[in-house]
């Protein structure tokens, strides 16, 4: 099942394992994803299927029937994807010769990703609703996510450096990187500091994989699946769950 | 508490809560494994505290071997506790016995307190 599934980090907790020893889990909601668009090489020049997560709903539309939602909220383009093949325009569009390309009908989604089939049988077509059952008899996934912003942050925190000593004549550089390397072009460097050195900067807020975590627990009813340790980014935000490439 | 973390933990709880309080004297008995075979260890002690919810509560257990002070921690969910015996109940004023600590000898006595109905025994 080349084909993972997208949702949103719950927390972390423990579960017992069956003897009786501790396991910490992410409990994460993976699922239900809609299938927006499938992708083929003839048309995209690419094989992907496209998924969405978590309907994209203003307030007042939460508690609309389906019928009476209006799909203000979400952009026009997002708006198209997921449009209803009976809606006037898309009839209009038939009648002038226009084969219409297959459509969700769901609600726009909030969080959209594709994943890559490279011509494997995935056996999707748009408009499936994907469970967390896809993951039934997986042993270890990657999860994706955005991890924790931290700002701009020094290099003891961003890098893990050592600082300085606290005493011992250090006068005001305790957590300071040190030296960044000599850059005379003359001692046979390139005349500046080298690409790449590590140095303070924004730290978090970046995507983040975490790769071969072993699945605890897949419960398709309610959409949810426990994996062993902790996952980027933090409570209620989104990750893409995909079975492990790690080879092991 | 989130509805899906919930149901995660739900699978880890003790089905029959163990039935104790604080300052009780208790024997615990705790399944352990030797090579393939398993059999029950019993540690016995006073009840000094219990500290967390839900599935991460635990409770501590003192008592004293050779002179030494002992305590040791049970994660009060864990199946690997097999059954807390009460053998005796005391009266306590406070909800974390760590005076206990410093007291050696008659001073950590708890007045005994005789309970209302047997000593509750509970299994898993």
């Amino acid at each position: 099942m080349p084909v993972g599934l997208l949702g949103r980090k719950v927390g972390m907790t423990q579960v017992y394992g069956e003897d009786g020893v501790i396991i910490p889990v992410t409990v994460v909601e993976a699922g239900p994803c809609t299938v927006l668009q499938v992708r083929t090489s003839d048309r995209d020049g690419y094989e992907a299927v496209q998924i969405g997560y978590d309907d994209k709903l203003s307030e007042a539309d939460k508690k609309r029937s389906a019928e009476e939602r209006n799909r203000a909220r979400a952009t026009r383009a997002q708006r198209g994807q997921v449009v209803q093949l009976s809606s006037k325009r898309q009839k209009r569009l038939k009648a002038s010769g226009v084969e219409p390309l297959p459509k969700a009908d769901c609600e726009p989604k909030r969080f959209i990703r594709e994943f890559r089939t490279n011509g494997e049988d995935h056996g999707c077509s748009v408009g499936d609703v994907l469970t967390a059952g896809v993951f039934a008899d997986v042993n270890f996934v990657d999860v994706i996510g955005t991890s924790k912003g931290r700002g701009t942050a020094g290099v003891m925190k961003r890098h893990n450096f050592a600082g300085q000593r606290a005493s011992h004549g250090v006068k005001k550089v305790h957590r300071h990187p040190g030296g960044i390397g000599a850059h005379a072009s003359n001692l046979g460097c390139s005349g500046g500091i080298k690409k790449g050195k590590r140095m303070a900067g924004q730290y978090g807020n970046a995507r983040c994989t975490v790769r071969h975590l072993r699945v605890v627990r897949v419960d398709e009813e309610n959409n949810m699946i426990l994996v062993k340790g902790a996952i980027p980014g933090p409570n209620g935000g989104f990750v893409v769950v995909r079975k492990t490439n790690k080879a092991k | 508490m989130h509805r899906l973390i919930q149901l995660a933990e739900e699978s880890s709880l003790r089905e029959n809560p163990l039935n104790f309080e604080i300052g009780d004297t208790v024997d615990v008995h705790t399944r352990i494994l030797e090579g393939t075979k398993e059999r029950i260890q019993i540690f016995s002690g006073v009840v000094i505290a219990r500290s967390g919810a839900g599935v991460r509560e635990t409770f501590t257990v003192r008592r004293i071997v050779a002179g030494e002070g002992v305590e040791r921690t049970f994660p009060l969910h864990s199946p690997k506790v097999a059954e807390v015996e009460v053998k005796r109940h005391a009266r306590v004023k406070r909800a974390k016995l760590y005076y206990l600590r410093d007291r050696i000898g008659k001073a950590t006595r708890l007045t005994e307190r005789r309970a209302k109905t047997p000593a509750a025994k509970t299994k898993k």
